[in-house]
């Protein structure tokens, strides 16, 4: 099947999933964001690779965090970067996305990041760039519905490779609000891509989605059970709406059965590392004194999250058709 | 200059007398450094910072961010992590190259270099100059000179030993 996201030599064109996203160019861009982390330590925190481009970031959610990493790493690659708040625009004068993207277009966007309450809206725009054959126009999907966030997930690679180097060997436990997590789909795919032999999802059944087991995963909602013995746990934001959804009780009573704190921690191998997407919700899902305890590698993900959305748009741009 | 044969380049010949060069060339030299461009410049200048007790002082580059074929060819698939480990401000660096040719690895090679501080002068070093320049760019230290056929390239390579080697292979690029 055709992949939309790679062009006619096999190269990434766009990014809009981890899911089949082959190995190769999962590993191109970890090993090629590991050259750019150094950049933002230097008196220049600056490459001139993308001098010139104009990357537009399109967020039709608001996210002010992963707007601002997008527009950091554009900005240290010398783009020009054009934040568009689309909520307060054209959007709600009743503009079409395709029109918004073609006026953008006509504006010589070389690069739209993408952000929708929608799951498929950055598959839907990619495909209208290549059927209007402007295929120097690369997108990111920064985000769609439930489905994908795949710059979250190679980040959350990036972070795995760093602390633990080899894929082949580890557990890596997945917990909380699967259901409505696109990170949580993001970081399966890549995980399964890279060789984890086990992927565990740890949650209350009501945010277990159905067909885990057909990606591999063990899925647990015992997390005493769940935690034993893994080495990377990936904590997922309860987002607060879901209390009100009646698919759980209270805050209180999900912290005390999933809330990860230092004694559920010693369940897992002793140098695991609690990783988290961010932003946290601190006695929700997490405890404080795990958040900023030694296993936490919280903010790193921050550091390098920077530094693979540079690799990811670097090498996007420098890919033609 | 006298131009060689490039069948006839003996690397290891050409790697002595570049490090007498280098060593007459930075003597009294304010904050001396060696950086090298990767992969066989880096070579070189691991050599180089060794043999002249500069080891603390040695920095390797990628260039891949700063080349102008970027647009053309896009970012390679292997991009090696730049590493300069030493106050680039004030220092008097050696840039070594294996190859010297267009100049444009050069001159992507200063840019990065200036992101990294002012330093006080830049030298350049290369084991074989081939000639054929783009950029107005010149050698301070170089052991040979010789001259290519089109769609050739001169390779370093390095034996396990840490012995050098040119070869002169089909250019794919």
């Amino acid at each position: 099947m055709l992949n939309p996201q790679l062009n006619k030599h096999g190269e990434l064109q766009h990014l809009l999933t981890t899911e089949g996203l082959p190995r190769a160019i999962v590993n191109q861009i970890l090993d090629t964001a590991s050259s750019f982390v150094g950049v933002s330590d230097r008196e220049v925190k600056k490459v001139p690779l993308m001098r010139g481009k104009s990357v537009f970031n399109l967020f039709f959610e608001n996210s002010t965090r992963t707007r601002t990493t997008f527009e950091i790493a554009s900005k240290r690659l010398s783009a020009d970067v054009i934040n568009l708040n689309i909520q307060a625009s054209s959007a709600s004068k009743g503009e079409s996305l395709l029109d918004t993207i073609d006026n953008l277009s006509a504006m010589h966007a070389d690069m739209f990041v993408v952000r929708h309450a929608s799951s498929g809206a950055p598959y839907l725009i990619a495909k209208h760039l290549h059927d209007t054959r402007q295929n120097h126009v690369h997108v990111v999907n920064a985000g769609d519905g439930r489905h994908a966030h795949p710059t979250q997930g190679l980040l959350d690679m990036y972070t795995i490779r760093h602390y633990k180097h080899d894929f082949t060997k580890l557990r890596v436990a997945i917990v909380g609000d699967i259901l409505h997590s696109r990170v949580a789909r993001s970081d399966i795919h890549a995980l399964t891509t890279l060789g984890v032999p086990e992927i565990r999802a740890i949650g209350p059944h009501t945010l277990l989605p159905g067909g885990l087991e057909q990606l591999g995963v063990r899925t647990f909602t015992n997390m005493d059970e769940g935690l034993k013995d893994v080495d990377v746990i990936i904590m997922l934001r309860l987002q607060s709406e879901r209390m009100s959804g009646a698919l759980l009780p209270s805050a209180q009573e999900y912290f005390k059965s999933y809330g990860l704190t230092q004694e559920r921690l010693a369940l897992a191998a002793p140098d695991a590392i609690v990783m988290h997407p961010g932003p946290m919700n601190r006695g929700v899902e997490i405890e404080s004194a795990v958040a900023d305890g030694p296993q936490a590698v919280i903010l790193s993900q921050v550091t390098f999250g920077i530094a693979v959305r540079m690799a990811v748009m670097s090498i996007l741009a420098g890919n033609q058709g | 200059m006298s131009q060689s044969n490039p069948n006839t380049l003996d690397a290891e010949a050409l790697y002595a007398a570049l490090l007498e060069q280098v060593r007459a060339g930075i003597a009294g030299a304010h904050e001396p450094a060696i950086v090298g461009i990767h992969s066989g410049g880096a070579w070189i200048a691991e050599r180089l910072a060794r043999d002249l007790d500069l080891t603390q002082r040695l920095g390797v580059l990628d260039v891949s961010f700063y080349r102008d074929d970027y647009a053309k060819k896009g970012l390679p698939a292997e991009v090696k992590p730049t590493n300069i480990g030493f106050d680039v401000s004030g220092a008097t660096i050696v840039l070594v190259d294996d190859v010297l040719y267009t100049g444009r690895t050069t001159r992507a090679a200063i840019n990065e270099l200036f992101d990294y501080g002012r330093p006080a002068r830049i030298m350049l070093a290369a084991l074989v100059d081939r000639g054929e320049r783009q950029l107005p760019v010149a050698a301070d230290f170089v052991a040979a000179h010789t001259r290519m056929g089109e769609g050739e390239a001169l390779r370093l390579q390095q034996a396990e030993t840490g012995q050098f080697k040119l070869t002169i292979e089909r250019d794919h690029a």
